[in-house]
């Protein structure tokens, strides 16, 4: 485990350093279906947010007792619980919304980013920090999507929030509210966030390699304990691939 | 320019040949054979149409500069490809599109599609047609309205649109629907075809003056005839089938829609097209049947854009199973060295 960060630290790595959708780039199917308006990327944020926090906290508590080999079906379960939650609450107070987000709020319950912090942190830290991780990250999430969909309204349905804010003689640029649109603006803002990180004192974005993943700090794997499931798959994959290259090396010697 | 040259000489096996061709001096030949659809298209469109091209040209230049200044990369203006892509987009344009739209697609052509992925040689698709295709899918009102030949002459110049052949084809594909068309609908003559006297983008109207400038390409060996003859007639074969036997079906077709313009100016780029000959057929071929499907089924009256785009993408794959192999290397050990990579 690297040291132990302030709770303040937990909270704000969410926001910029280690944005989930913009550095870490999970849950980006939820990011591009939501954002063609900025309604719909709100409520998506914030329920994404909520269950986030409630999983973590429970997932947290639980971790003693949850066992490692089934870790995965007891999160998921967890997980399910609270979505089937907070979508009963959406379709009982806000129907428009549910109309609006259709089968991806049901679909937090596969949001990578959920599951990826209850295998990355809730699963090894207190019920505290685990709480505000949460939160950091769901506002992180939240964040990335008014901005990527505050963009995609205004520049391809010249609205904002459902108001027009464009002049009816500037025609909208469709394209951004379709999926290649949606494709190019997370692009342009991965590359603000990663610019952004670095400016804040974060490394040097790497493009490959175990080290080029912004959770390399909390990452089990390349501090010397228990390997991380990406770790896991890369270390399998070297294995395979160093008997032959050994092989080889020893043809060349010879 | 030595780094460039340095790259070069990784690329394969010696010996090597040098020859005196620079960048700029095949771009300044592409530009020459764009020329005479240049006029043709003031002639057929008016003035507007050469508006239409010189802000494409000025701010395809305009953001090739800035965008090498920010990313501190070298100026690359002198190689004209800016220019090229320029004019190319604006082909590609109704002469009726509002200026500020050009602008638009130049900004996606240069900063999005070229300078993000390294500039000249680095693009992974035509610029031009990338261009081209956000705006039809952003505008497609304005991309789809086609001003008449030679109505500037006579009255406002937004005044009279008229519909494109492919158009009036469109949706038409049971055989015998299409045929109807082609009797009863007011088509121009296919010499009128040949002389560009029809609805469409400024620079694809004029079959005869893209072939002048595809032949000077030829002669001067900036292109191979591979590509675009293989492309026609992939079209032409389609067209034919689709028609069954119907030849003047096949040549309103191949003269309609942006398909030489396509086949010569675009499917052609360096950049974006395989380098053998074999890799050159299989390429060109796919864009024909790209093409011809989307034209034929489609929901799109023309596909030319698509299907060079989507075998751009192809092109790195082509390469790979068509690259030759170096002299006196055995095919069963370079299989082995494959699986182990």
């Amino acid at each position: 485990m690297a040291e132990k960060k302030s709770l303040g630290q937990e909270f704000t790595k969410g926001i910029i350093k280690e944005n989930p959708v913009l550095r870490l780039v999970l849950g980006t199917c939820p990011t591009l279906a939501t954002t063609t308006s900025m309604e719909s990327a709100i409520g998506m944020g914030i329920s994404a947010a909520i269950v986030l926090v409630c999983s973590n906290i429970v997932i947290s508590a639980l971790r003693k007792v949850i066992p490692q080999k089934v870790r995965i079906p007891c999160y998921i379960v967890v997980i399910a619980a609270f979505v089937t939650i907070v979508q009963m609450l959406v379709k009982a107070f806000v129907p428009t919304l549910d109309e609006q987000l259709g089968v991806y709020l049901p679909l937090i319950v596969v949001n990578c980013i959920i599951l990826g912090r209850a295998e990355a942190f809730a699963g090894k830290n207190s019920i505290v920090a685990s709480a505000v991780d949460g939160l950091g990250m769901g506002v992180g999430f939240t964040v990335a999507l008014i901005v990527m969909s505050a963009v995609r309204e205004l520049l391809g349905a010249g609205s904002l929030l459902g108001h027009s804010i464009l002049p009816a003689s500037i025609p909208p640029m469709t394209i951004f509210i379709l999926a290649p649109g949606g494709f190019f603006v997370f692009g342009l803002i991965m590359a603000c966030a990663n610019k952004l990180a670095e400016m804040g004192g974060g490394k040097k974005a790497k493009l490959s390699g175990c080290e080029a993943c912004p959770m390399a700090e909390s990452c089990a794997k390349l501090h010397g304990g228990e390997a991380c499931e990406t770790a896991e798959n890369a270390e399998t994959a070297q294995a395979e691939a160093t008997p032959v290259e050994t092989a080889e090396v020893k043809e060349a010697a010879e | 320019m030595s780094e460039e040259n340095k790259k070069l000489l990784t690329v394969s096996a010696s010996p090597h040949r040098r020859t005196q061709d620079t960048t700029t001096g095949i771009m300044l030949d592409v530009i020459i054979a764009l020329v005479p659809a240049l006029v043709l298209s003031v002639v057929l469109f008016g003035f507007r149409s050469l508006a239409v091209i010189a802000v494409s040209v000025v701010s395809c230049v305009v953001f090739e500069y800035i965008c090498r200044k920010v990313m501190k990369r070298n100026n690359t203006l002198g190689d004209l490809s800016a220019i090229v892509t320029g004019i190319l987009l604006a082909f590609n344009l109704p002469s009726s599109m509002p200026l500020w739209m050009v602008v638009i697609g130049d900004a996606v052509a240069i900063i999005v599609v070229k300078q993000f992925f390294g500039g000249i040689g680095q693009n992974f698709v035509n610029p031009a047609l990338v261009g081209r295709i956000v705006l039809m899918m952003s505008f497609p009102t304005y991309t789809n309205s086609f001003p008449t030949p030679f109505a500037w002459r006579i009255e406002e110049l937004d005044a009279v649109t008229s519909a494109t052949p492919l158009a009036q084809f469109a949706g038409n594909y049971s055989i015998d629907s299409a045929l109807s068309v082609m009797n009863s609908a007011e088509l121009p003559s296919l010499a009128q075809m040949f002389f560009g006297i029809r609805g469409g983008c400024l620079g694809e109207t004029c079959a005869a003056a893209l072939i002048v400038g595809g032949l000077y390409l030829i002669v001067r060996k900036v292109i191979t005839p591979t590509i675009p003859l293989f492309y026609v007639g992939t079209v032409a074969v389609a067209m034919l089938i689709a028609g069954s036997g119907n030849i003047s079906f096949v040549a309103y077709q191949l003269l309609s829609g942006g398909l030489l313009l396509g086949a010569i100016f675009m499917a052609t780029d360096y950049t974006t097209s395989p380098l053998g000959f074999k890799g050159k057929v299989i390429f060109a071929v796919g864009c024909g049947i790209i093409t011809s499907l989307i034209r034929i089924f489609g929901s799109l009256p023309e596909g030319v854009s698509f299907s060079i785009i989507l075998m751009n993408i192809l092109v790195p794959h082509i390469e790979s199973l068509t690259s030759s192999k170096p002299f006196g290397t055995v095919k069963e050990k370079k299989s082995k060295k494959e699986e182990v990579a």
